[in-house]
């Protein structure tokens, strides 16, 4: 809970005494930076590398050899657009999905929950307690065809009879949001929690009625609750491939499906390279422009 | 001054008006049913008389609760998940104290290259993740196994780690370690009497953090780890023939032991404010 | 951790032409004072004026850029915090939040190597009266209650030296002056030096042997309250203590004992004991409470005009304009002889010259005056 504090509400400068010895610094980096060179950048240019190997005429299954050829990025691109787009916009529905649901949430329990608060806190994060996979699964046979969800749904006049949740983009994007709810909704507490409200009280005795005060003074105040808690979603539900395999079918597969796919069952290892890194530089791009734009520099 | 004795307000009218001032809450009590619906479902099933396959509920029974490793296979993916995340945990939660003290208590060269290199893998989905450690393990010929779980698992929970205890050490008032020193305690007795005690809730909070997210990890740890199951693996993989009910066993007692963790942790920090 | 790492000197603090720079900018500036063994010492000062940094400079837990402190034979500059036998009560009391009452006045103690602390720690909390909060942690104590455990948490070490940084700020008017008498009775009983940083003119007065006003880094004035209020040297020192009549003039003749000051065509007569410069151009002041509403006096300004009028209770305050537009404020004592004035009224001011002092009239006249009383 206090990283997301931390990631939505960026440190605040406070009186330090920096010490300036010479070694310690170093040494107490020098591990943790490491591990994370060898096994996080490291990996980025062996996948860099492995995008532009083609397979020689004639070679095994996974032998490749170093060709340069990136026109694997092309090929790769053109035949999974379809994923591409989808993704961001499974991603983006989801994002706005989760912020709908969130949003009041976390508001509910920031001005209106008294001394429940931190009851309310726990029971956000608690159903994350269980498998994410066991919640997703359980999502499906809640959301079963002969459920009580859907069959209550049927009873509705203007739905007709082959009306279906599972399986179907919708279910994908439910799934999605459902799973990213928390890292929505904590960074919102986060900045709604730091609004004081007699701020609030203050834009009522200026005249502004619950609307406006929210839209002029809650609002803005909680943007970077906003901004990090979309960041946190829409990132790892770009790259998502579970919801669109246990809750969709083929014609709703993300990018991370073809990726997951192109690496074990159809064993094309820089294709899949390929997409990953498209996938990579895309969402960094889209990050830095977002950030840019909503002006919050200090994420860490 | 003559008084007005002013109408009751219809009983429809209060009611809307008790609506509106509680819309809000309301709202976030049927979020948090939304919330939980798949975690009852899931403990539901934990009772069902099922065989192999829990999609339908045949009758109530304890018998998975007596006998959690019924089910073949799933004890062995329980415990490699609860090895690998202890020693993901501890190196993780070592790791990541040591470089969230020094970001937070030293000047040095450098500093915004280490908040990027820890930034970065947070930003990045997990297929990346998962993929680029795969590509350097396959060309490096290294076989996956269960150390190469564990060095992902480290590899991603050090950020949060960081994140975690960073935000601590900041909160920590300075004046605290200066009144030590006033108090003729050297940099190593400051360190072990007045910084370390106060920042170890932030280290546990970090540690307990890692432990979640690499039991719970399945992206990154399907790309890398060949045939070691694990339990989020187990259950991905057994989804399409069956998920037994031991898995919804294991799953509803995760929650509960979580939930039993950190209500515990609430209860006892507030008896240290009060008492 | 044997009790000899920390020095066991004794003897008079003195600070030797110690400066403090952070980049061009200058903290303390060429600062050099002597703190007698056992007495109590203020450090009075505006905000900024560097009082805090040299008090850390004191404790440890700043090195200065130039100049040498210390304490006795014994020179502590560079001598890490840890190893002086100075202590500190910090602003905000730094309490140790994890640690119980006891173990908080124990910390240093322990530290040293000491076994037996019980003895020495409930001593100490009994002369804070507070022993019955031993087993508490701070968070569970009020403000005023944690700022005597601060204090009983350092003097239980029996320091050379005790470095008070502002520590009545935090607490409410009644609460500060009760602890006002409280910190000089403790010093008085233990008998040893106090320096205690504040920016509160009226508390400096109260408590200390010594007062050292500090404006901009250096000191302007040292000296006892009564020193200081009533023959202060500089327009900052006459304007930071309690309130000043300043009035420009010109030294036209000096002469046996006396001096006279030349102003709007007025004489004033000053001793010149009391005069605080070798330059002519002098600013010639008096203080509120020393002046009179009648002409007859040695020192006197006619046909004034009474501007504005508070009855503080103890006193009447007016505002008075002299014939050449300069305000000058004049508090009458309330009790017989009152003149009744109100706003308009034409009235004459007179002072006794050993009332009046002259101080050099090359500097800003309001240097010290009105300025804020911050956190």
């Amino acid at each position: 809970m206090a990283f997301l504090h931390a990631v939505s509400s960026g440190t605040s400068a406070t009186k330090s005494v920096l010490k300036s010895k010479s070694l310690t610094p170093y040494l107490l980096l020098a591990p943790g930076l490491i591990w994370l060179v060898t096994f996080f950048i490291i990996p980025i240019f062996s996948l860099a590398s492995t995008s532009t190997m083609v397979r020689p005429d004639g070679a095994q299954v996974g032998v490749y050899e170093q060709k340069l050829r990136f026109a694997n990025y092309v090929d790769a691109f053109v035949a999974n657009q379809d994923q591409y787009l989808r993704s961001f916009f499974y991603a983006a529905l989801a994002t706005l999905l989760a912020l709908a649901i969130a949003y009041p949430l976390a508001y509910a329990i920031a001005f209106k929950s008294g001394k429940y608060r931190n009851i309310l806190l726990v029971m956000v994060i608690a159903p994350f307690f269980t498998s994410f996979l066991l919640r997703t699964i359980a999502w499906t046979q809640i959301l079963a065809d002969s459920g009580p969800v859907v069959s209550t749904i049927q009873l509705l006049p203007f739905i007709d009879d082959l009306f279906r949740i599972n399986n179907t983009s919708t279910a994908v994007v439910i799934g999605l949001a459902y799973n990213f709810l928390p890292f929505m909704t904590l960074p919102l507490y986060a900045s709604l929690e730091r609004i004081d409200p007699r701020t609030l009280e203050a834009a009522g005795d200026l005249y502004a009625n619950g609307l406006t005060t929210f839209r002029k003074v809650t609002l803005p105040l909680s943007m970077p609750g906003v901004v990090a808690g979309t960041l946190l979603t829409f990132i790892p539900a770009a790259g998502d491939y579970v919801n669109a395999a246990i809750l969709g079918n083929p014609s709703t597969k993300m990018i991370g499906n073809v990726i997951e796919s192109r690496f074990f069952a159809v064993v094309d290892y820089p294709t899949a390279a390929a997409l990953s890194f498209t996938l990579m530089a895309t969402i960094l791009i889209l990050v830095t422009l977002y950030i840019r734009k909503s002006g919050t520099d200090e994420l860490v | 001054m003559t008084t007005i004795n002013a109408p009751m307000p219809s009983l429809s009218h209060r009611a809307s008006r008790w609506f509106s001032r509680n819309l809000i809450r309301i709202y976030a009590a049927l979020a948090f049913i939304y919330l939980f619906i798949p975690v009852a479902y899931t403990f539901a099933f934990s009772f069902n008389d099922a065989g192999k396959s829990n999609l339908v509920w045949q009758g109530f029974t304890f018998d998975n609760w007596k006998n959690p490793c019924g089910a073949p296979q799933v004890c062995e993916a329980v415990g490699n998940s609860l090895k690998i995340g202890v020693i993901s945990t501890l190196l993780a939660t070592a790791l990541g104290t040591m470089i969230a003290f020094a970001l937070g208590r030293y000047k040095f060269k450098g500093r915004t290259s280490t908040n990027l290199l820890i930034f970065l893998p947070m930003a990045t989905p997990e297929v990346v993740l998962g993929a680029s450690l795969l590509a350097m393990f396959l060309n490096l010929r290294v076989n996956p196994s269960f150390w190469t779980i564990v060095i992902s698992h480290v590899m991603f929970c050090i950020s949060f780690v960081v994140v975690t205890v960073k935000a601590r050490i900041a909160s920590l008032d300075p004046r605290l370690e200066q009144a030590a020193m006033d108090l003729y305690a050297n940099e190593k007795e400051t360190f072990r009497y007045v910084t370390l005690p106060l920042v170890m809730p932030g280290i546990a909070g970090a540690a307990l953090l890692a432990f979640s997210l690499s039991f719970d990890d399945f992206i990154i740890t399907n790309f890398n780890s060949g045939t070691v199951s694990t339990f989020p693996k187990f259950v991905y993989v057994s989804a399409a023939r069956g998920i037994p009910a031991q898995a919804n066993v294991i799953g509803s007692a995760m929650f509960f032991i979580a939930l039993i963790i950190v209500i515990v942790g609430q209860v006892v920090s507030r008896k240290r404010k009060k008492s | 951790m044997a009790n000899s790492k920390v020095s066991q000197d004794t003897g008079d603090l003195k600070l030797d032409r110690v400066s403090k720079h952070y980049g061009d900018f200058c903290a303390v500036d060429d600062l050099s004072l002597i703190v007698p063994d056992g007495s109590f010492f203020a450090l009075l000062g505006p905000s900024g004026c560097g009082k805090t940094t040299t008090l850390r400079m004191i404790a440890g837990l700043e090195e200065p850029s130039a100049g040498t402190i210390s304490i006795g034979e014994t020179d502590i500059t560079t001598q890490k915090s840890y190893r002086r036998n100075v202590n500190t009560v910090f602003q905000n009391y730094a309490l140790f939040p994890h640690l119980t009452i006891f173990e908080n006045i124990a910390f240093g103690l322990r530290r040293r190597g000491i076994k037996d602390v019980k003895t020495e720690v409930e001593n100490a909390l009994n002369l804070v009266e507070m022993g019955h909060l031993a087993e508490r942690k701070p968070n569970q104590l009020s403000g005023g209650q944690q700022q005597r455990i601060a204090v009983a948490r350092a003097i239980v070490n029996r320091p050379e030296v005790l470095l008070l940084d502002e520590p009545l700020g935090a607490l409410d008017l009644k609460l500060r002056r009760q602890m006002q008498i409280e910190l000089k009775r403790i010093q008085t009983e233990v008998g040893i030096t106090f320096i205690h940083v504040t920016h509160d003119q009226e508390e400096a007065m109260t408590m200390a042997d010594t007062i050292a006003v500090m404006n901009q880094g250096k000191i302007e004035q040292m000296g006892s309250a009564t020193d200081l209020y009533e023959a202060p040297k500089t327009a900052f020192v006459a304007n930071f203590l309690g309130q000043c009549n300043l009035i420009k003039g010109k030294i036209t003749s000096r002469s046996g004992d006396k001096a006279i000051v030349t102003a709007k065509g007025l004489n004033f007569e000053v001793p010149l004991s009391r005069v605080a410069t070798t330059n002519d151009s002098v600013f010639l002041g008096v203080r509120p409470e020393k002046l009179r509403l009648d002409d007859t006096g040695v020192n006197s300004i006619k046909n004034c005009v009474v501007t504005d009028r508070s009855f503080v209770g103890t006193s009447t305050q007016y505002m008075v304009r002299a014939p050449w537009d300069l305000e000058l404020v004049v508090f009458e004592q309330n009790d017989e002889g009152l003149h009744d004035l109100r706003v308009g009224d034409t009235v004459s001011l007179e002072w006794d010259p050993e009332h009046t002092f002259a101080l050099d009239g090359a500097g800003d006249i309001n240097a010290g005056a009105d300025l804020d009383d911050d956190e």
